[in-house]
This record gives C-alpha cells, structure tokens and sequence, in this order.
C-alpha cells in the first residue's frame, strides 16, 4: 500500500481553521521564519480516513483475536476505560493548573483520581506508598534504581552493583545501568529459579540491591523469595521487584510481604490498560515505608477536610521524574478497572490467569518440550528444540500461527531457553480459545514432523510475506524525505 | 464476573482435566504469603463506575478561558483524530514485534519518523519517547555517548520542568550539568561562550524558549562545533510551521514535547516525546525504529531495525532501557499533521503568532503591563511584567473562569512579577478582550 506522502494532491485540503478575528499581523523577523514549507501531504479529510483505516486493517490486537504474547499480559481492555479517558473534565484539563495560586480546587477531581489509585495499589502490594508519575515500566524500574541510590546515598553507603538473574527482561540490566550501576548476572538453577546458592556468594558490601520478576519470566514462582530478600538485607541492599508479572498474583500474594522494598506495576498489563502498539503505558512505582522520603515529587496528600494538594516540600526527594503527574489518562482507565473489579474479582483475575496458563501447558506438553516441568503461573515457556531437528524453529512456528489466525507467543525470550515459546494466555481468554490455539499449535508440531516445508513458507495468509530485516539494518531507510 | 470468560462449570471441568483445585495452582507460593485478606471497595457496576467517575470529571474545571502553556498547548483537535486512533486494531496491538500482521502500526511509525524529519530538517527519527522531558534525557544521554564527553550546558531559558528531570536523572552520574542565564529573554552567547570547553558534550537550547521568544541559534551551533560539542534544540512542534527549523540553524539533535499534535491536555499526559538527528548518529538513538523493506515476493513493508541498540538485546550495554513507548501517540500526532497538511500547519502557526501579538498588544495597553523582553520577537507566548507578583492576581481571575497564564516567581526568582501567557487558535479576540479587561479591573 501507498505511503501517505505519495497519495498527496497540490492544494488539497482537509480542514479548515477559524477565521482570523484580529487585525494584528505578528512581527517576526525574517531571519528567524521558516525559508522552505514542511512537505506535509496535502488531502481531503476522507483520504486521511481510508489511509488510516485501512492501515489498521493491516493490524492485529487482542481485540481481532486470541494474543497469548508472553510477559505483555495482553488481556482484553474494558470499552469504558475508553470511554471514561475522553470525559471533557478530564481530557481538558491543563496540567499546570493544580499549579496555580487557587488552582488546587479546581482540580480536586483528577487529583482525588491519582490519590485513590495510590491508595488501591498499596492494598494490593502491600507497600506504605506509591508514584503513579512513571510513564512505563522500564521508567518504574529506572525510578526505582534512582530511589536505591537515593537511600544508599543518604545512608553513606559506597554501592556500585546490582544483582539480576539471567532470565530477567532485558530492561532490568539497561535501568541499572543507566543509573550508573554494574549489573552482575545471578544464574538459574535447574529448576528455572534464581540459584540461591549463587545469589549468597554474590552479595556482598557493593550490592545496592537486587531485581528479581516474580513469578519469572518463565511463570515460575519463587518459593524461597522471603529468604531471598532476607539475605539481600543483611547486606543493607534492597529488594526491586519487576512487576511485569503480577497479574498471576492479584489478591493472592503481595510483593510487600515477601520483603520487596520498591515495586514497579505495569498498568498496561496487570489493570487492563490497552498497549496502543508499542505504548503509552504506565509504570507506578511502590515503596516500602522506610523509604517514603525518597519518592519522586508530587506526591497527592489529601487534607483533613477532605481536600487534595500536591507535595512538592519533600527535602529527601530524587526529584521530578516527569514534567508532572505522570500519564494520567492511562492511570484513570487502570483506576476504573481496579473499581470494576473489587475486592472479589481481583483474585478471580489471578486465579483465570494461572488457570488458563497451566491448563495450556498441560495439553502442549505432549507435543512441545517443557524444559521446566511444573505448576506455572501465568505463563509457561516451551521450547521449540523438537521441532528444530527437523529444521522447524520457533520463529516458523510463530508464522504457522499467524496464518492460523493466532498473535504468536513471544519467541526466543527468555534468553535461558533455547528456541523459546512463551506463552501467556491471560483470564479474559475463554477455553474455546484456548482449545482453538492448542488445536493450532498441535497441527503445526505435526507439520514439523511430516511436512515442514509447509510451515516453513507461512505466513501465506498477511499482506506481506517475511520481511527482509538483514539489508534493512544493514543500510536503513527509515525515513520517506 | 466482568472480563473473564470461563464459566465456573468450565473451571471445575478444566481443574478436573489437570487433576488439580483451585487452591493446588497457588500451592507454590508459601503458606504464610498468601493474603488474609484485600481491603479494596467491593466491586462496581459499570454503570456505576460511569456515574463516580462522571462525578469527579465535574469536579475538575476545565471549560475556562485558557491562556496557559508553558510548554502544553490549548489546541484544536479535528474530530477525525480520535475517531481515528480509536479503531481498537490500533490501540489494543503492542509493540509490532510480528512484521507481517502489524504492518498498520509499522508504517503509520514511518510515515510519523518521515514527518518529524520533514518538519524538524532532520535526518532519523525514532518511532515516539514518553514526553518532552524524558526527550531531553535521553537526546543528553546520545550526546554524552557519541562524543565521549560528560559535560552538559544548558540554557535557562529551557523549560524549567525539563531542565528539574535531567537533574533528577543525573543525580547518580559522573555527568556535569551547566545552566547558563538567558539575557533578555534569550541565551546570553557570552556566558555559553565562556561554559564551553574540552568536556562539553552538548549545549541545550529551546526555540521558541519557555518566555515564548524566538531565536537563531546558527552562530551557537558554529562555536558548539567548533569545540566539538553537539547542538541539542528543543523545540514546539506547531511553531515550525513558521519559524525557521532547528536542521537550518545546524542543530544535531532535536527533541521536543509532541502533546500540540492532536494530543488533549488530559492533566499531564500521556504526550509525544520526539527525537530526531543526523544520520550519523542512527546507531545511538534510543527507542523504536522502523525501516523500509521489501518481503520475499519484493513487495514493499515495514519492521522494526537497528535492534542491536535495544534493551531486549543488549540489556545493561543498550543505548537506552525503553521498551514501551508513546507509539499510539505518535500516531495521533501522525493523523494531526495528515489532517493540517502542508498549507494547513503554516496557516495555523500564523494564526496563532496574530493572535497572541493581538494580545501582547491589547495587554500591553493597560497601562501597569509592562514587556520585560521589549526586543524579542515571540510565536504564540510571551512574558508580561505587572506592578506586583501575579499571583493574587492569577487567584482572582480563575475565580472568574479565566487562567490567565503562569506566574514564572516559582521557576524564575528575579522574574516574581512576570506571567507567562499562550494564545491559541482556540482562543477568540472576545476572550482576549475578557482576559485584558479583567486584568485591568484587577490591577
């Protein structure tokens, strides 16, 4: 299909702006105006509509169908969430007018919005405080490494590394180290967990503090946790848990009893934000209490009469980690959902996830080799290794599914799994669904065995057949100029 | 129960087929971690989650006369945005790591790189960051790293906000941040000049800066390249329908908050953080990017590339750690620019810069305003000096629906009589006339 640029026609027009109704006419010096126009394209607003629509019809999301891509939570996002992200009172609010001198009380809806979410998300990790003003969850995690430095710093502490196992997401090791930390890899033991051993003889004066997913990235939760961060603290180094996975917990467990210090949530996995195709998520941060004075600011207060105000006097503070409360519209679609839910759906969340994700990998183990077999949580993560004898890898095995009518698992992550196929079917997903897939998933292990060609030529079905990405990086075209 | 499809028949029935209880799939997690109990509301209907939530939308005044920006813009957005960004294919896909069935995201991503190259003249753009100041961040981070250096100057006259996140991010580095007073509204060359040396790694401008004023930075990017230092400029995207590009004034980097693209005000976010450089440095830019292909029957198409920056493959030696981006934003910005087009965003500028000289000249009539920056030219903002400090002022006119415009005392000290004001499209000359005379009864 044709970039937009090439459908432009001169003189072409799609709106029509008001009326000028000033005579003033600015005085700019011609030095600092524009010489040569931006190349736009020029259209008609119906050319703009079918350009748009029909590229979304070249998309795929939860809502076309079942999208089991492991450690995105890609669960189904509520229609009201959407709906109650575009109310005026909302959507036309100017940030800085909370700012204002008498601008608090004009704002006490979309403040009393960020308080009640705090307040829900510490109930539900059991912490004594959090930010919503990350604006993902990598952006958690760097919060988070930031506050760790924080508290060593005002404790005198001479910290420089952070502690990871090798199955953690990739943006453990960039946040720490964009924070000025060494990153040193725990490896897993042979049950898929982080080696305890390994963990004990790593600690030492120079651990700042540890990130740990748990469950894992394999679905696999950790029964040792609580002696996990036993250890870390008598070196004086904190707990980071990555929150990526908590939607296997819900209601059942709290990374703030396990002994985490800081936890980042994924709002746009575990509460049901939509990942818009790559973001805007949102990554709220949560402490533990001995860490409060370290929050990034503001932080929403609420007065005895009721009231709220933002804080910005926090002396111990990192600092402003955004230019102000974080992305709003996405904490508001996270705060409906959690008020949908209550206090009885929230483990029925978990209880579906881990429900659905055990119940697929019970019926594909016979077909696709399980290298860590036992009770998973959310996830489980096979191996393609069988299939790859017969030249069939887990990327074939993702373009057989998409001809199906599947979004593939996430493949070859985590990186301890060769030929990974990590799938993550979450609670919204019905078993229709997931017997369809498991269907899906079975022909073409059969396929590998006796006919791999034919899986080896998918996807037949898309606009476009496997792309090129070798000359691509080699000599990029990344813009149309 | 909402959101979840299978039924309690059909958990019995699948826990039978695993041999397991519901209590058994939890059997993992210890005994003593398991919550007693969940302190959260029961559950709400939708209909009344609507209602609570309608609720406290009213509480929040936002239909008042608004001269606020500072950076986030009162715009106009046509009603094919959001009709468009709402199509469900787009906003409940993630990250298009699967080329062949995300080639809507994948395209819409270039076609949005090809605009902010087109409008900023520049070379490579990513496909989105957070927003304006995690921009600024990372746009330091490329500069630090692509010239071995760790010394950042920055001008005052840069958003405050922005300028308060890259002192929170690099708290915990070797890095030296600079900021160097603005003179007359504008950066002071001398004191740049003067800041320059062996270890900068970047000067940070802002054109227009956070006084609304315009400026040329040519004769900074000579004497920055000549030291070897890059020229990060920061910029506002519906001005460079007017106002000459950070690529002509030499600039290497160039970012800038992407929120006026068709993005609502919505208390702060989610906005467009945008970067874009030279080809050069294409290898160092964090983020997303997408590039240009063809598949195996040749036909054109679209994937992610130069992945070798990434966190998911270079984990801690990765040129940023950001994975989820502001993609759906980026493609509202997209569908905004597609909608102005190319007469459409010079007449908008230009609307906006007439509006606010009216204003500035119908202000400045008053006879207690004052223009601090008398020499400066501005796009669609610009600073007034009043007898006293504006806030009681400011307290007194929301008070009649109006927001005229920020007081700068809290980020600018000696500035504690000044308010910063934004005209719009939006705002008509009845409302501009609304605005000066309230200030005239009040002063």
């Amino acid at each position: 299909m044709k970039l937009i640029f090439e459908k432009s026609v001169l003189s072409r027009r799609a709106l029509r702006l008001p009326n000028k109704d000033v005579d003033t006419v600015a005085n700019i010096n011609d030095s600092l105006l524009r010489t040569r126009v931006a190349d736009l394209p020029e259209l008609s607003e119906l050319d703009v509509v079918r350009h748009f629509t029909e590229l979304s019809r070249r998309n795929y999301g939860v809502d076309t169908n079942f999208y089991p891509l492991g450690s995105c939570t890609m669960k189904y996002n509520p229609k009201v969430a959407e709906h109650i992200a575009r109310l005026p009172g909302f959507t036309e609010l100017h940030p800085l007018l909370a700012r204002l001198p008498g601008g608090e009380k004009l704002t006490q809806g979309a403040l009393a919005v960020l308080y009640e979410t705090d307040l829900l998300l510490r109930e539900i990790c059991g912490l004594a405080a959090f930010t919503t003003g990350p604006f993902a969850g990598a952006h958690g995690e760097l919060t988070g490494v930031m506050i760790m430095a924080a508290y060593h710093r005002h404790k005198g502490n001479d910290k420089r590394t952070i502690l990871i196992p090798d199955n953690a997401h990739g943006t453990n090791p960039a946040s720490a180290a964009l924070a000025g930390y060494q990153v040193q890899t725990i490896p897993s033991d042979k049950t898929g967990l982080m080696d305890v051993t390994a963990l004990g003889q790593a600690l030492n004066d120079q651990t700042a503090g540890v990130m740990l997913t748990c469950p894992n990235t394999l679905g696999l939760f950790h029964p040792r946790v609580k002696q996990i961060c036993r250890m870390v603290h008598d070196f004086d180094a904190l707990m980071y848990y990555d929150g990526a996975n908590l939607n296997a917990l819900l209601g059942y467990a709290r990374p703030g009893e396990m002994g985490f210090d800081i936890v980042h949530v994924n709002l746009h996995k575990t509460f049901a934000t939509p990942h818009g195709g790559g973001g805007p998520g949102a990554g709220p941060v949560g402490l533990c209490k001995n860490l409060i004075d370290y929050l990034p600011v503001p932080i929403v207060h609420k007065k005895k009469d009721g009231s709220y105000f933002l804080d910005y006097d926090r002396p111990a503070s990192i600092g402003p980690i955004g230019a102000f409360y974080g992305n709003f519209a996405i904490i508001l679609r996270a705060y409906a959902y959690i008020l949908m839910l209550g206090r009885e759906g929230l483990p029925r969340v978990a209880e579906n996830a881990v429900l659905n994700a055990n119940y697929l990998k019970e019926k594909l183990k016979p077909y696709f080799d399980l290298p860590f077999d036992q009770l998973c949580k959310h996830e489980c993560v096979f191996s393609a290794s069988r299939q790859a004898k017969n030249g069939i890898h887990a990327l074939d095995i993702a373009k057989a599914l998409i001809d199906r009518g599947f979004h593939p698992p996430t493949i070859y992550f985590p990186l301890t799994v060769p030929e990974a196929l990590m799938i993550e079917p979450t609670e919204t997903e019905s078993r229709q669904s997931l017997d369809a897939f498991i269907q899906a998933m079975i022909e073409i292990a059969q396929l590998a065995q006796t006919n791999p060609q034919q899986i080896t030529s998918c996807p037949q079905t898309t606009v476009v057949s496997r792309l090129d990405e070798t000359s691509v990086a080699r000599h990029p075209d990344l813009a149309c100029l | 129960m909402p959101f979840i499809a299978n039924t309690n028949q059909q958990r019995q029935e699948m826990l039978a087929e695993l041999a397991l209880t519901m209590d058994q799939l939890f059997a993992d997690i210890p005994a003593d971690l398991r919550c007693a109990t969940l302190d959260v509301p029961e559950a709400m209907s939708e209909q009344s989650v609507r209602q609570h939530l309608s609720r406290l939308a009213r509480k929040n005044s936002s239909q008042m006369i608004n001269f606020l920006g500072a950076g986030i813009y009162d715009h106009f957005i046509p009603a094919a945005v959001d009709a468009l960004v709402s199509r469900s294919e787009f906003y409940t896909a993630y990250t298009p790591y699967q080329p062949e069935i995300s080639q809507g995201t994948l395209q819409a991503m270039y076609e949005y790189q090809s605009v902010i190259c087109r409008l900023t003249d520049m070379e490579v753009s990513n496909a989105s960051l957070y927003d304006g100041g995690s921009a600024l961040y990372e746009a330091a981070v490329l500069a630090v790293r692509a010239t071995g250096r760790e010394q950042l100057i920055v001008d005052d006259s840069c958003n405050p906000l922005y300028r308060n996140v890259l002192r929170t991010y690099t708290r915990n580095l070797p890095w030296e941040l600079v900021e160097t007073r603005s003179a007359e509204g504008l950066p002071d060359r001398q004191r740049i000049k003067a800041q320059l040396n062996e270890r900068t790694a970047a000067v940070i401008v802002q054109n227009p800066n956070f006084f609304g004023s315009l400026d040329d930075f040519s004769d900074i990017a000579e004497y920055t390249h000549a030291s070897g230092a890059l020229l990060i400029v920061a910029c506002y995207p519906i001005s460079l329908g007017l106002v000459k590009t950070p690529g002509q004034m030499g600039a290497d980097i160039v970012i800038g908050e992407g929120q006026s693209l068709g993005l609502p005000l919505a208390f702060g976010g989610p906005y467009l953080g945008f970067i874009a450089t030279r080809r050069n440095f294409m290898r160092k830019i964090p983020g997303r990017i997408v590039g240009r292909t063809v598949d195996l029957k040749g036909r054109t198409g679209f994937v992610l590339t130069l992945q070798a920056r990434e966190q998911h493959i270079r984990r801690e030696k990765a040129v940023s750690n950001i994975c989820s981006n502001h993609s759906l934003c980026a493609l509202t910005a997209l569908v905004y620019l597609c909608l102005l087009g190319k007469k459409g965003l010079p007449e908008l500028a230009r609307l906006c810069a007439d509006k606010a000289a009216y204003a500035h000249q119908r202000l400045l009539n008053i006879p207690a305003v004052k223009t601090p920056f008398p020499a400066t030219c501005f796009f669609n903002e610009f600073v007034i000096e009043l007898p006293s400090c504006p806030e009681h002022l400011t307290e007194r006119l929301l008070e009649k629906q109006i927001i005229p415009g920020l007081p700068l005392g809290r980020y600018y000290p000696d500035m504690h009589k000044c308010l910063l004001i934004a005209v719009t499209e939006k705002r008509s000359k009845e409302q501009i006339d609304i605005l000066a005379r309230a200030m005239e009864q009040a002063l």
